[in-house]
């Protein structure tokens, strides 16, 4: 299968403009930046896609094996760019993806302008003097509570889900879909999510990066931006006056705003 | 209470609530947040439930602040993003940290409260106490989780059952070559199919290919019984008529009052013979045995009359010798292969594996059994019972045409 199937890659925006590649983090999909697409359609060309596993990705492409290491996920990404002949991407990651863009721009560092990491988080768990905000007790609650909700998912749905994207006759039932995953697929995302440390890849990257964090964000708190930030040699840090973990929704005018005044081209 | 008189006036007291009592003592909790979660309106249920204090929450608590760690993860990464794109989030389990450290399973479902225009002002949360539906749930899933377990374990014994059922490894048969193979058609039951290829007294080797009817535990049974009678018979004459007389014997006793116990099966022996080999073959109701000539052309050696073994006291069998020749080869497979469906109402047959087969000149053993596992692969789904293979091929002599 072709990796624009497989990931669900959907290129819009200014064709003759500079790439931006925005990569989704963990719990939902590439709709996650409905709302900062259209205010970087008109310069940029945005290209999204969902990861295996999520959203309107094949499904039957993600096996436990692979999709147990964040390599993996960066290897999808630097497929999409090598098919799609994409160049001096500014590849913007959230979440979970800050790390899969940093694995990423660190094999293939000619492929990438820019780097942005919204609320990155190389590591979430505790460690010694590193505080990552969670204990590992923490993240065997998170999938409990994964366990006990299949947001739109059931093995039911799941196979007229599949074979109807954006039928919307089937509104109704498609409630919770930007997040539905596969309980198991759930499973095997937040452990790798959650329990990867990528702290030592960041002195790696040479690509020119932005961190972009938010005032309380209960998920990569202010302390774990400044990490990252002091990790990545030359980066730059901005705060945004946001709330939670996704100020792509919570506040879209900002995020967009920061990612192109660093991303430049207008 | 007559048609069109309304609500009768006692009853009409008892519901004049005021919305405020309605509100702050229904049976669920009711909270409602600022977009960043901070707690601006809370009922009295819900305060009791958390044991908390009305002064020390509004306006100072996030309303996810009261979740559990693991919990608030799954609200910022999965509740929050959803009720942002949908304006409303339904149905979500999660647990609230109520005072002096315990925890209340709840479910929540938030709608956010829009002004005029759209633009979102508030969140409004209904909670529901959800302990004796969060047990049985939490049934539900250990009982899934074992069931999955279980399923396992049956497919992981069957799998040892039936590896112990087949030779492990095909031993090496001096100036021949053999390969087989074996395709399950479910995971979770034994299949009934057998082969084997051993040595005799002599320079001579045993073979044997069959089907038992039926599969699962009760044909597992029957296979072990068969390959250790057989494998004991051919030791005490290699004739292979004598060997399947033998088998016919033991099954149609072991048969006698119970389940009855019955096969198919080709068995034989081979010998050298100058640069080739000679078989000699008995068939017990089995599918023909398919030829391969060093010249590319193809055969069905049938061995009509044979009868079923283990179903009659007497059972007739038929014989046949066959030479191979250096470039020849001999397959025997059970039924799962020419019973394979096609389409509605039609199966794959005997001639079609010869058609399909020939031309594999010169052939070996281990060519053609690759040939028929492409063979099954193209079958698929249409392979509804367990498939055997065996073949045996002399080699083609240096400076035969490849």
């Amino acid at each position: 299968m072709d990796v624009v199937s497989r990931n669900n890659v959907v290129v819009t925006g200014n064709e003759a403009g500079p790439v931006v590649l925005l990569a989704h983090g963990f719990g939902c999909d590439q709709n996650l930046w409905r709302l900062v697409v259209p205010l970087l359609a008109e310069t940029y060309r945005v290209v999204l896609f969902d990861h295996v596993g999520a959203g309107l990705s094949d499904v039957a492409a993600w096996t436990a094996e692979r999709y147990s290491s964040l390599d993996a996920y960066a290897d999808d990404v630097l497929t999409i760019c090598r098919e799609l002949d994409l160049r001096d991407v500014v590849l913007v990651g959230h979440s979970v993806s800050a790390m899969i863009a940093v694995l990423a721009a660190n094999r293939e560092p000619e492929r990438f302008a820019k780097l942005v990491l919204l609320t990155p988080s190389p590591r979430y768990v505790d460690d010694g003097d590193y505080r990552g905000g969670f204990s590992r007790a923490d993240i065997d609650e998170l999938l409990d509570a994964l366990e006990a909700n299949y947001l739109g998912w059931s093995a039911v749905m799941a196979p007229v889900i599949m074979d109807n994207p954006g039928r919307p006759e089937l509104g109704q039932e498609l409630t919770n879909s930007f997040c539905r995953t596969d309980p198991e697929i759930a499973r095997v995302f937040a452990r790798v999510t959650f329990l990867s440390d990528n702290r030592s890849d960041l002195a790696k990257v040479t690509v020119p990066t932005l961190v972009v964090q938010c005032a309380r964000d209960a998920i990569a708190p202010r302390e774990v931006g400044q990490f990252v930030h002091d990790q990545v040699r030359g980066s730059e840090l901005v705060t945004l006056d946001a709330v939670g973990h996704c100020p792509q929704l919570s506040a879209p005018e900002a995020t967009a705003a920061a990612i192109a005044e660093f991303a430049g081209g207008r | 209470m007559s048609g069109s008189g309304g609500i009768e006036p006692e009853l009409s007291a008892l519901l004049e609530d005021s919305v405020e009592d309605l509100y702050d003592n229904a049976p669920c909790g009711y909270v409602s947040t600022l977009l960043d979660g901070t707690i601006v309106k809370i009922n009295a249920t819900l305060l009791r439930w958390l044991g908390l204090e009305r002064d020390a929450v509004v306006g100072r608590t996030s309303f996810p602040d009261l979740l559990t760690v693991g919990g608030r993860i799954y609200y910022e990464t999965h509740f929050a993003p959803l009720l942002h794109m949908q304006g409303e989030v339904g149905g979500v389990a999660l647990e609230l940290r109520a005072a002096e450290g315990t925890r209340l399973p709840v479910l929540l479902t938030s709608a956010v409260k829009t002004d005029a225009g759209g633009k979102a002002q508030l969140i409004r949360t209904t909670v529901f106490a959800a302990r004796d539906r969060r047990t049985y749930e939490e049934e539900l899933l250990r009982a899934r989780e074992q069931a999955e377990r279980e399923r396992d374990r049956a497919q992981r014994l069957a799998r040892v059952l039936q590896q112990t059922l087949l030779p492990p490894v095909l031993p090496e048969v001096p100036g021949m070559q053999a390969a087989a193979y074996y395709h399950p058609a479910s995971r979770d039951q034994v299949g009934g199919d057998f082969y084997d290829l051993f040595p005799l007294p002599g320079d001579t080797w045993g073979f044997f290919l069959g089907d038992v009817s039926g599969k699962g535990e009760n044909a597992a049974v029957v296979t072990s019984l068969i390959r250790y009678t057989l494998r004991g018979a051919a030791v005490f004459d290699p004739d292979p008529v004598s060997v399947l007389a033998h088998l016919n014997s033991v099954l149609y006793q072991a048969s006698e009052g119970r389940y009855p116990r019955f096969c198919t099966v080709i068995c034989g022996s081979v010998r050298p013979d100058g640069d080739g080999a000679v078989l000699t073959l008995a068939g017990g109701g089995h599918t023909p045995a398919l030829v391969f000539r060093a010249d590319g052309t193809s055969s069905l050696l049938h061995l009509r009359g044979g009868q079923l073994v283990g179903a009659l006291p007497e059972a007739r069998f038929v014989t046949a010798e066959i030479r191979l020749g250096p470039g020849d080869a001999v397959l025997l497979y059970t039924d799962g292969l020419t019973e394979a469906r096609t389409g509605a109402d039609s199966w794959y047959s005997e001639e079609d594996l010869r058609d399909e087969l020939g031309g594999l000149a010169p052939a070996t053993a281990p060519g053609v059994v690759e040939a028929v596992i492409r063979v099954l692969e193209d079958l698929g789904d249409g392979v509804e019972d367990d498939t055997a293979l065996l073949a045996l091929s002399v080699p083609a002599l240096d400076g035969d045409r490849a």
